[in-house]
């Protein structure tokens, strides 16, 4: 009986243990088939014989991204945007949570502007309406077009104004008898206490600016203009409609076009080292952000 | 500070809600610009709305876009798409993050279970115009997956390009993007349960399954509510990025979503009147859907949504 039980729980801790791993790796092949076609010849590429380790090992897509102008310019383009949108959010979300934390009593609009928050999270103008304000304050093209519409991110806003509500309130009561003024409050006391939770808002902005590519598809009209992710879905098209309809029947055309698999794959490893480079430190705060996420009251 | 409820308000006090107005306004100012002015917007849907004229020199033009989107032979099928991928990614997303969270709680090798976290919460960081060239790569018709199927002697499947299996391969490479990240609050639900629960279901001869299903599911109930209901808000939304970029005309007749309906009518067609009208009636069924979701989630747990 007793050896039969153990004899079970190993075939169970290995079943457990295989469908984990199969899991794990499931997520981890894919990306490497896209790391290692980055570093594979052409030829090898179209044949398809690319797997999870590089064939032809080359360096050639990387080479031609150094000189890729167009490529480096999306790149900046994003680095630029998501400073903005990342300084631009926290400067607005952290003294508005600040705020909406007072009660009517110390605070008597503190209910018609959160009611004003509430609203916007339930509804909103839709997809062509904001493309229309956009167009007519004359931002089409611009990279503001990238950054203003989403400045106020009103989810975060809710998260922050939870945590700062998780301060103890005799920290703060203590600076205000000692004749400290709210905005002493929210810099010498809330904010330094708040530090994780403003970290992972922080990461969540660079995340959302760093992959969008819808604003650059709708607010730029040219090229020159897009945003890494957008120039990256444009590459994108091309290449999916010949695999969509596949290339068994090869003409010279579809040949030459599917040869730059390759350095589209390098674009997009290019493209996605910036977020491997905050991964880790992401990975820590993502507790953080999920119990912010459910708000608790 | 309780008992100054005074209708005259000191001079510090009228100072420092000054200084929380100034704190307000200039999220207020951008929360009224993006979010409240785009809503007056929507009076173009009621228009003939023409850019030149702008939206107080446009010819009003009553409920006609909201009539002609329900003669539309297309909208019940987008409407039917759009629910039965939401649903599809959220049912079977949370079963296998639920899953994936039990099983990896039982993992005793640390090293393994951080590598393996770390390995499966990366596809949610990634954009969709990454991972959908990962997804064609794997699907294409000289993929992964199909060269698989002619190792074993079957035939290929068009994955992208046969509206059949389309919405199959939406709702699976979604589930395979986020089930490792949406198990993280799964996994901190498991945490939480008493050991002595198992301890005790243990001593009384319960077997794992028995545990599972007697101790640790009913343990994350709460949860799995709250991620119900929380997730049955978006039961409109699709997934823009995803199907936008994995999608072409010949899987329309599965694969068209609100959203991308929308996209494509409305903004490249610049249809922006019929366009707006159908965007109104997705935010309208959404927010009350959202109201819904939080009364119930109040209902049922002590949180709430918002």
């Amino acid at each position: 009986m007793v050896e039969n039980r153990s004899f079970h729980s190993k075939v169970r801790t290995t079943i457990i243990y295989g469908i984990v791993l199969l899991l794990g790796f499931s997520c981890l092949l894919p990306l490497l088939n896209i790391l290692a076609i980055s570093f594979s010849s052409s030829a090898a590429v179209s044949a398809n014989r690319v797997g999870v380790l590089p064939v032809d090992f080359t360096l050639a897509a990387y080479h031609k991204i150094i000189s890729d102008g167009q490529f480096w310019r999306s790149f900046m383009i994003s680095v630029i945007r998501v400073v903005l949108a990342l300084v631009l959010n926290l400067a607005l979300t952290i003294p508005m949570a600040y705020a909406m934390t007072k009660s009517k009593k110390e605070f008597r609009a503190r209910n018609i502007y959160m009611n004003l928050l509430i609203f916007a999270m339930l509804f909103n103008g839709g997809m062509i309406p904001s493309y229309i304000l956009v167009r007519n304050l004359g931002l089409l093209n611009s990279i503001w077009s990238l950054v203003l519409p989403g400045a106020l991110p009103i989810f975060n806003v809710i998260m922050l104004m939870n945590f700062f509500l998780g301060i103890p309130k005799s920290l703060e009561e203590a600076a205000l008898i000692d004749g400290a003024s709210p905005f002493q409050v929210l810099i010498k006391i809330m904010i330094p206490c708040a530090k994780p939770s403003i970290a992972t808002v922080s990461l969540f902005s660079i995340v959302g600016s760093w992959n969008d590519f819808f604003s650059g598809l709708i607010y730029m009209q040219k090229v020159k203009n897009y945003p890494i992710m957008t120039y990256i879905q444009s590459l994108n098209i091309d290449i999916q409609e010949m695999l969509k309809s596949g290339v068994s029947s090869k003409t010279l055309e579809n040949v030459t076009e599917l040869s730059n698999r390759n350095l589209n794959a390098a674009k997009i490893v290019v493209a996605v080292i910036p977020l491997l480079l905050i991964y880790p430190i992401l990975q820590k705060y993502l507790i953080t952000g999920i119990v912010m996420g459910s708000v608790k009251e | 500070m309780e008992g100054k409820s005074n209708k005259k308000r000191t001079p510090a006090k009228r100072k420092s809600e000054m200084s929380y107005h100034l704190m307000v306004f200039p999220g207020l100012f951008f929360l009224i610009l993006f979010s409240y002015i785009p809503m007056v917007g929507i009076i173009m849907a009621f228009q003939d709305f023409v850019p030149a004229k702008g939206l107080f020199g446009s010819e009003f033009a009553g409920l006609k876009h909201f009539l002609y989107m329900f003669q539309l032979p297309d909208i019940g099928k987008i409407i039917r798409n759009t629910v039965v991928i939401a649903l599809g990614k959220m049912i079977f997303g949370m079963i296998l993050a639920i899953a994936f969270a039990i099983l990896l709680n039982e993992i005793q090798v640390k090293f393994m279970k951080k590598t393996v976290q770390t390995i499966v919460y990366l596809p949610h960081f990634l954009s969709w115009v990454v991972l959908a060239s990962v997804v064609t790569n794997m699907f294409g018709l000289d993929g992964a997956v199909n060269q698989l199927l002619t190792a074993i002697g079957l035939d290929k499947i068009n994955f992208l390009g046969n509206s059949k299996v389309f919405p199959g391969l939406i709702i699976g490479t979604d589930v395979w993007k986020e089930f490792g990240y949406s198990s993280v609050i799964y996994l901190a639900a498991i945490t939480a349960i008493d050991p002595g629960l198992h301890e005790a279901a243990t001593i009384d001869g319960a077997s794992w399954w028995k545990r599972v299903w007697h101790v640790t599911l009913p343990g994350m109930l709460p949860i799995i509510l709250l991620m119900t209901a929380m997730n049955l808000t978006s039961i409109l939304s699709a997934g823009f990025d995803q199907i936008y970029n994995l999608y072409a005309p010949i899987v329309y007749e599965t694969g068209d979503v609100l959203d991308t309906y929308v996209y494509r009518i409305g903004l490249v067609g610049r249809q922006y009147s019929f366009g707006t009208a159908v965007g109104l009636c997705r935010s309208i069924v959404g927010m009350v859907l959202l109201l819904s979701a939080n009364a119930l989630t109040k209902k049922l747990t002590d949180r709430q949504i918002f």
